[in-house]
């Protein structure tokens, strides 16, 4: 048993930090810190996001009426192509991984850092140049008009900064494998001694099946790109008709890769969602093999439906047949995992504070964005549905109802194990409450305008669509107020919010035997190995106010251990 | 009239040629005004309907998918009113008391229930995949005896050429007469979309695509480029007209008539380019003879066989080497005639096949 000392050494707050352990911007800007790099990747992000939610808010304003002039044609397709290039390649495919996986993961195997630090770095050097590359189309003066998918060969004809684009998202493309790789080997071999694969928490299995995507799908991507740099400057004749080639092969190496992407973006949301029921509802996770290897099994079979993009692109009538079946696969892994949430919530003691009321608008939101998957896997609503608003709104609610809906709830659940201070929960609830409705009232009309055939990327509209664009206009400036509330508490809880302790949230995963905000080496003395789901190895602390490992109390004022509970 | 372009083509006068392409834009580019709402809809306020979600169902197939589109509606509208109902009623029954932090006990893996809820939705969703590609089918195989009718589609408008040689700007279409509509884009990538007839396809350029309906609903409706294709992607709209029968759709369209007919300007073409090595009274020369072979399955050097249709006949002019058929090898005695006849001038191509097909074929 260890002292009272001992005690608040490792989970009371610790004199230095990795925050305060070093000082000047160089120890920032050269450090190989797992979690100093979390950080950074999280500012970068986002700054991402607000710069493509600014797109987006100009978009709408601009279809706030039917035959709006505030943009010219021109001026409304370069904005929603940057907005859908920044979110996707700068802000969502990094998002969950790179900036809250970077902190955690390594903490969750009670490991000092990640694999290969140096990479880790090298990985956020080649976001920011990446990114700059992207944003470096509008800086040039010709802007970018192609839609993110860069679609050939109005790709190839067009005279805006396709190059400086897609070299962006190429290099982006390596920034994730870095990523990827590194997450990989680290699982592989730096978890703690005899944490086997079943000890593992959720969101580490969920980033592990991310990064088997990041390192087999982005290569793919980064040659696609690069073949189209060289069709539009060497004429090569691989995707453009006038050359001899053929655009549609274009769209197949593209969705070899943009389709296994829709699972880097919301796998490790789900693995973050795991954590956050189990540890508000104190219950271990139901069914946790099940949501395990669902994880996998959408990895894997995410890799053969990239077709489902193309039902209407010319493809084969085998080939199309035979995409839709396989889509429909990937509804079973996704429906296992809602119903495991919801099974982990019953008789569980929830608790509905910031992180667990964006896990709850998660299930509700990817809920509506999983079912009107169904509509699109579907051959002949598909067809009528395809390139309409309905697409737009389903991947919305998939991508920012699940994605970054997550991210805030993550954000906000690891948020006190970073920096060590509190948020103010009221002000964070309203937050998730402004967009969750806002988001809502933005892209649920866009589901009736879809059905009735209001096609997407359209600069102007039909007059008796307007009244639902209104709605989603007025949708997306909540959602946008909600967003930008949520960042002021949790940059104000950062700086100003009370002290809090080492686990405040009765957690189980290894991350919480750290000190808030943790060591530069995570943990002062070797972690003791629980399992993340059971909440009875943790026990609270009078002294330090503070939940800790049962094995570091004191026996005197702890009330023995019940048998935990298994099946 | 731009019908003169292949012929001019034949004698590959540049500067007359230019002149003529630019007289075709200007023709395709004259687009009829279309009214601002041409989307009909029955309209109803009330969301549990089909007709709150759909416009009205103009097409043959158009019942079907919106059947498959409520069933799925429901199916998801009980699955989510499930999931949704018992998170908030599990969030109000067990929601932390004060002081008491650990639940009680309760089971944290049941093999047969996640058994069930597994099974369970794949039935349901085997049964969403069948009737989806069943109505699919019937939208991608063309009906006997469809009337034919190509689709250009550019930057940013449309024409539509009928099977006499008359084009419009417009879509015009006869009630209850199925069509087969065979597209082609002289730039980009573009969609044919008709929302009331819930068909779709896109329109790729350097091959030929295909979309069918039939007609069975009477009135204009909106066609609109559903592929992004540049700066006008929003205004390359138009209207579609169902026409209650022939006779109303010859009298109430603004055609701009054709001087020569599809046939007699791909017997033109066939003249000056092909008659060299391709006959026409079924004897082999250089290449096949072209009297017959319009529908016909072709043995190629390799032993597959290959159907003679539209993208057949743009694949032999413009890439002779890809289908060399069993006794022309081993490899094409053609030349590509890719950037001397244009895909409109292969469409003329191909109505002269058509014809020597119904000639030949009925005079034996």
């Amino acid at each position: 048993m260890v002292d009272a000392n001992t005690r608040q050494k490792l989970f009371g707050t610790p004199e230095t930090n990795f925050l305060n352990c070093s000082k000047g911007w160089k120890s920032w800007a050269f450090t190989l810190d797992h979690k100093r790099i979390g950080i950074m990747y999280l500012i970068g992000v986002t700054v991402a996001l607000f710069l493509a939610g600014i797109f987006a808010l100009v978009l709408r304003s601009h279809l706030f009426t039917f035959d709006s002039t505030m943009l010219s044609d021109d001026m409304y397709n370069q904005m929603f192509t940057l907005h859908g290039a920044v979110m996707v390649f700068s802000f969502i495919i990094p998002s969950i991984p790179a900036a809250l996986g970077n902190i955690v993961l390594p903490m969750m195997l009670g490991a000092k850092d990640v694999a290969f630090p140096r990479m880790n770095l090298a990985s956020f050097y080649l976001w920011i140049i990446g990114t700059g590359c992207l944003l470096g189309a509008i800086l040039s003066g010709k802007g970018l008009d192609t839609g993110w998918t860069f679609y050939t060969p109005y790709s190839i004809d067009t005279n805006t900064g396709v190059i400086y684009a897609t070299f962006g998202a190429f290099i982006l493309g390596f920034s994730s494998i870095f990523t990827g790789l590194n997450f990989l080997v680290t699982v592989n071999t730096m978890r703690a001694k005899d944490q086997g694969w079943f000890k593992l928490p959720l969101f580490v299995w969920s980033l592990y099946a991310t990064a088997i995507i990041q390192v087999l799908a982005t290569p793919v991507l980064g040659i696609t790109l690069l073949m189209l740099i060289a069709e539009k400057t060497l004429h090569i004749g691989i995707f453009d008709p006038k050359y001899g080639g053929d655009p549609v092969l274009f769209q197949h190496f593209f969705w070899f890769y943009s389709h296994p992407a829709v699972y880097i973006m919301i796998l490790p949301a789900m693995g973050v969602i795991s954590e956050l029921i189990s540890v508000y509802s104190q219950k271990r996770i139901f069914g946790y093999s099940f949501i395990a290897f669902s994880s996998v099994a959408i990895a894997l079979l995410g890799f053969l439906v990239w077709g489902h993009h193309m039902f209407t692109s010319g493809q084969s009538l085998v080939v199309t047949l035979i995409f839709s079946a396989i889509t429909f696969t990937v509804a079973i892994p996704s429906a296992v995992k809602v119903f495991n949430w919801l099974a982990t919530l019953y008789k569980g003691s929830i608790l509905l504070n910031t992180p667990m009321c964006y896990a709850l608008s998660f299930i509700f939101l990817f809920g509506i964005g999983g079912l009107t998957g169904l509509f699109l896997g579907a051959l002949s609503t598909d067809i009528h549905l395809h390139d309409t608003y309905f697409v737009v709104a389903h991947f919305h609610f998939v991508m920012v109802g699940g994605t970054l809906t997550a991210l805030l709830g993550g954000v906000f659940h690891w948020w006190p194990k970073i920096w060590g201070r509190m948020y103010n929960d009221f002000l964070g609830r309203v937050g998730c409450f402004l967009v969750f409705s806002g988001f809502n009232l933005t892209f649920f009309p866009q589901f009736v305008m879809g059905s009735r055939g209001m096609p997407r990327r359209y600069a102007s509209y039909d007059p008796e669509f307007q009244a639902f664009h209104q709605l989603s206009t007025v949708g997306a400036f909540v959602l946008g107020i909600g967003i930008l509330l949520s960042f002021v508490v949790l940059v104000y809880a950062a700086f100003r919010g009370p002290r809090c302790s080492s686990n405040p949230f009765r957690a189980a995963s290894l991350e919480w035997q750290s000190s808030s905000p943790p060591d530069f080496h995570n943990f002062i003395q070797t972690p003791v190995l629980t399992d993340p789901y059971d909440f009875e190895s943790q026990v609270y602390d009078e002294e330090l106010d503070t939940y800790i490992p049962r094995e570091f109390a004191n026996p005197d004022k702890v009330a023995p251990r019940k048998e935990p509970v298994h099946h | 009239m731009n019908w003169q372009l292949p012929l001019m083509l034949a004698q590959t006068n540049d500067s007359t040629l230019e002149e003529l392409r630019k007289r075709t834009e200007a023709i395709s580019m004259q687009g009829t005004a279309v009214p601002d709402s041409s989307l009909v809809r029955e309209g109803t306020s009330n969301p549990f309907a089909t007709e709150y979600w759909f416009p009205t169902q103009a097409s043959s197939f158009a019942g079907e998918i919106d059947f498959l589109y409520m069933a799925i509606f429901w199916i998801s509208l009980i699955f989510f009113v499930a999931i949704v109902g018992s998170m908030v009623y599990f969030c109000v029954k067990y929601r932390r008391k004060d002081g008491v932090i650990a639940p009680e006990p309760s089971s944290s893996h049941n093999t047969a229930i996640e058994i069930l809820w597994s099974v369970l939705p794949s039935i349901i969703l085997v049964w969403i995949f069948y009737v989806g590609a069943e109505t699919w089918f019937e939208m991608r195989i063309p009906k006997e005896n469809s009337e034919e009718i190509q689709v250009t589609a550019k930057q940013f408008g449309w024409l539509f050429t009928y099977e006499d040689g008359d084009q419009t700007n417009e879509l015009h279409l006869v009630r209850d007469k199925p069509v087969r509509l065979i597209m082609q884009s002289e730039d980009v990538l573009h969609s044919f979309f008709v929302a009331a007839f819930r068909q779709k396809m896109d329109i790729v350029p350097g091959r030929y695509t295909y979309a069918y309906l039939e007609p069975i609903k009477d009135g204009v409706y909106r066609l609109s480029c559903n592929e992004y294709c540049g700066t006008g992607h929003s205004k390359m709209k138009t209207a579609c007209i169902v026409h209650v029968s022939e006779e109303d759709r010859k009298n109430n369209t603004k055609w701009i008539e054709a001087e020569k007919t599809p046939f007699e300007n791909g017997q033109r073409i066939y003249q000056i380019h092909c008659s060299g090595c391709h006959k026409v009274d079924g004897k082999a020369a250089t290449g096949p003879a072209l009297n017959l072979i319009w529908g016909k399955n072709e043995t190629m050097i390799d032993g597959t066989s290959e159907l003679v249709d539209e993208a057949y006949v743009l694949d032999s002019i413009w890439y002779p080497e890809k289908h060399i058929v069993e006794g022309y090898g081993p490899v094409s005695k053609m030349n590509s005639f890719k950037g001397i006849l244009d895909q409109k001038d292969v469409d003329y191509v191909i109505a002269y096949l058509k014809e020597l097909k119904k000639s030949t074929g009925d005079a034996k």
